[in-house]
C-alpha cells in the first residue's frame, strides 16, 4: 500500500541552507548580540595593555634625591663634585634632618663626611635607586679628588622597538585573549544550551553532531580575524609594537591557536550541566597557562625540570609563536614546532569531546 | 480481525514498554498502536509517565524493555531515517533568545533533507509579523508556535508534541489547537501529551489515559465517556454529616458514585430525575449541602471514575 504521504526527493540547497553554515551563523549571532562578550574580547585586553604599558613604560633615567650632611670638613668640596651630577638631586642638610629624610624614603642616600679624607654612605641596599645613587656618588667623589679611569667607556642606550616590555606584553596578551575568548565563548554557550534542553532538541533532529561542535570552532575563526586585527592594530598604533613577520604567518599562528583552544573549550564543556561547574573547570584548565605560559613574564623563569610540560602547553606554543613572528619576523619554518603543538591539541581534544559529549 | 496485505504499517507501534528511574517505575508496560493520520492523545496527571514514553519514541531515552516501531522503522536500525521523518516539541525547551524567529526556523530548516520553505512555515504558524523579532521577546504562545514551526519545517510524517499548551492562556491554546488540527488535515500523524481533558477531547481521535506508567483506558473520547454509563455528572459537597456512597447508588438515574472526603461525584443518566431525589434524600438524612453543580461528562470524570483522583492533583 502506498504511503499516505509519499516521501519526495530531497529538497535542493543553496549554500546558506547547509547546516554547518546555519550553525556557524547562529554561534556568530549569539556572540555579537551579547554586549558583555564583546567587552571581554575587545575592550578588556586593550585596557589591560594600556594599564601595563603605562606602568612599565620606557622613561628617561630618573633623578635620584640624595642628601649631604653639613659638616665642618670636606663638605664644600663634596658638594661641588656632586652638584655637577645630572642624575642626582642634592640637598645639604643637618645630620638629624638627613637621617629623618632617609628613614622616610625622601632621599635614597645620605652622604656623611667623617673627616676631610673620608665619607660614609648611609642607604638601604635593597632599594635599586639607592644602589645606583651610591655608585654615582662614589664615582663623582673619587673623580673630584683626581681619580682617573684606566678604561675609556662610551655609552649607547638601547630603546629599540621590539625589545621593550610592552613589545613582550602585547603578543602575550593577544595569546591569552585568544585562549580566554575561545574557552569562555564556547564553554558558556554549550553549557547554556545544555541547561535549556536545546541540545536535547537538536539531537532529536537529523543534525550532524560533529558539525554542531565544529560550528563553535568555526564561529571563533571568523571572530578571530577581527580580534587579531584589532589587538595587533591597536598595539602598533598606540604602543608602536612591531609586526615584523608576515601577516599570513601571524594569521596561521592565531588560527591554529584558536583551533587548539576551541578543541580544549569543547572538551571542558563536554560534560558539565551548570555554568558554575563549567566555570570551575575552565579556570582550572586555564590557570596553569596564565601562570606558566609566558603572558606577563618569560616562561624561561621556571625550573628546567618543568620546561617540557610548559613547552607542551598550547598557550606557550601560541605566545612563543606570536612573539617570534611579531618581534623577530619568524616565518613558517621557524614556527613549525609551535604550529605542530597547537595542531596536536586540536586533534587530541576534538574527538574526545565529541565522544564524551553530554547531549541531555 | 483479519490481516490484510493492504493494511498500511501503523505510524507508531509500542509493545511492552518499560522504563525505571531508580525506585520509580516511570513506564510500567505500555502497548499502543497509532494509525497513520490519527491524532492520538496521552492523557494523564503529572508524573504519569507521558514524557518518558514520548521521549523513548523520539529516540532520546533508552527503554529498559519493549519495542517501539515508528513508521515501520526502529531506532536501533534506522535512527537517522526516523529523525528525518518526525517533528517534535519537547516539554521544556528554551530556544536561543538571541536569535530571531526566522533565524531559528532557518537553523532547524537546514538540518533536514526534505524541507518546507521557511516563509511557508512562518505563515502556517502565524508568526509573519514576528519574523524579525528576537525569540526572547515572544509571548508564551508565540514561543510554542515557534517550537511547532521548528518541528514542521522538516515536513514530518509524525509529530510528537509533549504538553504543547501547558501554561498558555485560553486564546493561545485555541490558536495551537487550530494549528494542530491543520497538521492533521495535511495527513500528518500526531501524538500529543496533555493533562487537559478538554484538549484531548477537542483534538484527539483516540486517547490513552495513563496513570502510574500504565494505560488504564483507551478509546475515542466518546467511547471513554460512554464507559461511565451516563452522560452527566452531579457534584456536591456536604457540610457536617456525611452520607454513605451505598445510599446514593440506589437513587434514580445514578450509575456511579465516588467520594473524596466531603465531596461527592455521581455519574448520572438523567439529571432532572436524580436531583430532586438526591435533595429529598439528603434532607431526610439532615445533611446540609454546601455546593451543588452538574455538567456533561468529560474525560476528567472518566479519570476520576477510574482512579478516584483528579487529573490536576498530580
Ligand atoms: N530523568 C529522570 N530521572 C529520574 N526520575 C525521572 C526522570 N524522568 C522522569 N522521572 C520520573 O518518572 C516519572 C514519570 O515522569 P514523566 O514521564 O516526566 O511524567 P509526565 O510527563 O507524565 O508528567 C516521574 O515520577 C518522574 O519523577
Ligand atoms: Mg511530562
Amino acid at each position: 500500500m502506498a504511503d499516505a504521504r509519499p516521501r519526495g526527493e530531497d529538497t535542493p540547497r543553496t549554500w546558506r541552507e547547509y547546516p554547518i553554515v546555519q550553525l556557524t551563523l547562529a554561534r556568530y549571532r549569539e556572540f555579537y548580540r551579547e554586549p558583555e562578550a564583546m567587552f571581554w574580547t575587545f575592550v578588556f585586553p586593550l585596557l589591560m595593555a594600556a594599564g601595563l604599558g603605562v606602568a612599565f613604560r620606557s622613561r628617561p633615567p630618573e633623578v635620584i634625591p640624595i642628601a649631604l650632611v653639613q659638616e665642618l670638613a670636606g663638605t664644600s668640596a663634596a658638594a661641588t663634585a656632586l652638584s655637577k651630577e645630572r642624575q642626582l638631586d642634592l640637598r645639604t642638610v643637618s645630620d638629624s634632618t638627613g637621617r629623618r629624610l632617609l628613614r622616610t624614603g625622601k632621599v635614597a642616600l645620605l652622604v656623611v663626611p667623617t673627616d676631610s679624607q673620608a665619607v660614609e654612605f648611609r642607604f638601604d641596599n635593597t632599594r635599586p635607586e639607592a644602589v645606583t645613587a651610591r655608585r654615582i656618588v662614589d664615582d663623582a667623589l673619587q673623580r673630584g679628588r683626581g681619580r682617573t679611569d684606566p678604561v675609556a667607556v662610551g655609552e649607547d642606550i638601547v630603546t629599540d622597538r621590539g625589545s621593550r616590555y610592552i613589545d613582550f606584553l602585547v603578543p602575550g596578551l593577544l595569546g591569552m585573549n585568544l585562549m580566554s575568548s575561545s574557552m569562555w565563548g564556547i564553554g558558556f554557550s554549550v553549557v547554556d544550551q545544555r541547561r535549556k534542553r536545546l541540545l536535547k532538541r537538536f539531537v532529536a533532529t537529523p543534525m550532524s553532531r560533529p558539525q554542531y561542535l565544529a560550528s563553535f570552532v568555526l564561529a571563533r575563526l571568523s571572530l578571530l580575524v577581527i580580534e587579531v586585527a584589532f589587538l595587533v592594530g591597536m598595539g602598533a598604533l598606540v604602543f608602536d609594537v612591531p609586526v615584523r613577520g608576515s601577516l599570513l604567518a601571524l594569521g596561521v599562528v592565531s588560527l591554529l591557536g584558536t583551533l587548539a583552544f576551541g578543541g580544549l573549550g569543547l572538551l571542558v564543556a563536554a560534560r558539565p550541566k551548570t555554568v558554575e561547574a563549567a566555570s570551575g573547570m575552565m579556570n582550572f584548565s586555564m590557570l596553569p597557562m596564565w601562570v606558566l605560559s609566558g603572558v606577563f613574564f618569560s616562561s624561561s623563569n621556571f625550573p628546567d625540570a618543568i620546561q617540557p610540560f610548559i613547552q607542551a602547553l598550547p598557550l606557550t606554543a601560541l605566545n612563543d609563536a606570536l612573539r617570534a613572528n611579531m618581534l623577530e619576523g619568524a616565518g613558517f619554518l621557524q614556527l613549525a614546532g609551535e604550529l605542530g603543538i597547537m595542531a596536536a591539541w586540536l586533534l587530541a581534544t576534538f574527538p574526545i569531546a565529541l565522544k564524551i559529549f553530554r547531549w541531555q | 480481525m483479519t490481516a490484510s496485505p493492504a493494511l498500511p504499517l501503523p505510524a507508531l507501534a509500542i509493545r511492552g514498554l518499560q522504563k525505571r528511574y531508580g525506585p520509580v517505575q516511570a513506564v510500567a508496560g505500555i502497548d499502543l498502536t497509532v494509525a497513520r493520520g490519527e491524532c492520538f492523545g496521552l492523557l494523564g496527571p503529572n508524573g504519569a509517565g507521558k514524557t518518558t514514553t514520548i521521549e523513548i519514541c523520539e529516540g532520546l531515552t533508552e527503554a529498559d524493555a519493549g519495542e517501539v516501531s515508528i513508521l515501520g522503522l526502529t531506532h536501533r536500525e534506522h535512527a537517522a531515517e526516523i529523525r528525518e521523518r518526525i517533528g517534535i516539541s519537547l516539554q521544556e525547551t528554551q530556544l536561543t533568545e538571541k536569535l530571531t524567529v526566522e533565524e531559528t526556523i532557518a537553523l532547524f530548516h537546514s538540518f533536514y533533507r526534505r524541507r518546507r520553505p521557511i516563509a511557508e512555515v512562518i505563515a502556517a504558524v502565524q508568526l509573519g509579523e514576528k519574523r524579525t523579532a528576537r525569540v526572547g521577546q515572544l509571548s508564551g504562545g508565540q514561543k510554542q508556535r515557534l517550537a511547532l514551526a521548528c518541528a514542521l519545517v522538516g515536513d514530518p510524517d509524525l509529530f510528537f508534541l509533549d504538553e504543547p499548551t501547558t501554561g498558555l492562556d485560553p486564546q493561545s491554546r485555541r490558536q495551537l489547537w487550530d494549528l494542530i488540527t491543520g497538521f492533521k488535515a495535511e495527513g500528518r500523524t500526531i501524538v500529543i501529551t496533555t493533562h487537559y481533558m478538554d484538549e484531548a477531547e477537542h483534538l484527539c481521535d483516540r486517547v490513552a489515559i495513563v496513570d502510574h506508567g500504565k494505560v488504564i483506558a483507551l478509546g475515542t473520547p466518546r467511547q471513554l465517556i460512554a464507559m461511565l454509563g451516563s452522560e452527566h455528572v452531579v457534584e456536591f459537597a456536604l457540610d457536617g454529616l456525611l452520607v454513605d456512597e451505598s445510599e446514593l447508588i440506589g437513587l434514580p438515574g445514578v450509575t456511579g458514585v465516588s467520594r473524596s472526603d466531603h465531596r461527592y461525584q455521581l455519574d448520572v443518566t438523567h439529571v432532572h430525575r436524580t436531583i430532586p431525589a438526591l435533595l429529598a434524600h439528603l434532607k431526610a438524612r439532615q445533611s446540609v449541602i454546601a455546593e451543588l453543580t452538574t455538567h456533561t461528562a468529560t474525560l476528567e470524570d472518566v479519570f476520576v471514575h477510574l482512579t478516584g483522583r483528579h487529573l490536576r492533583d498530580g
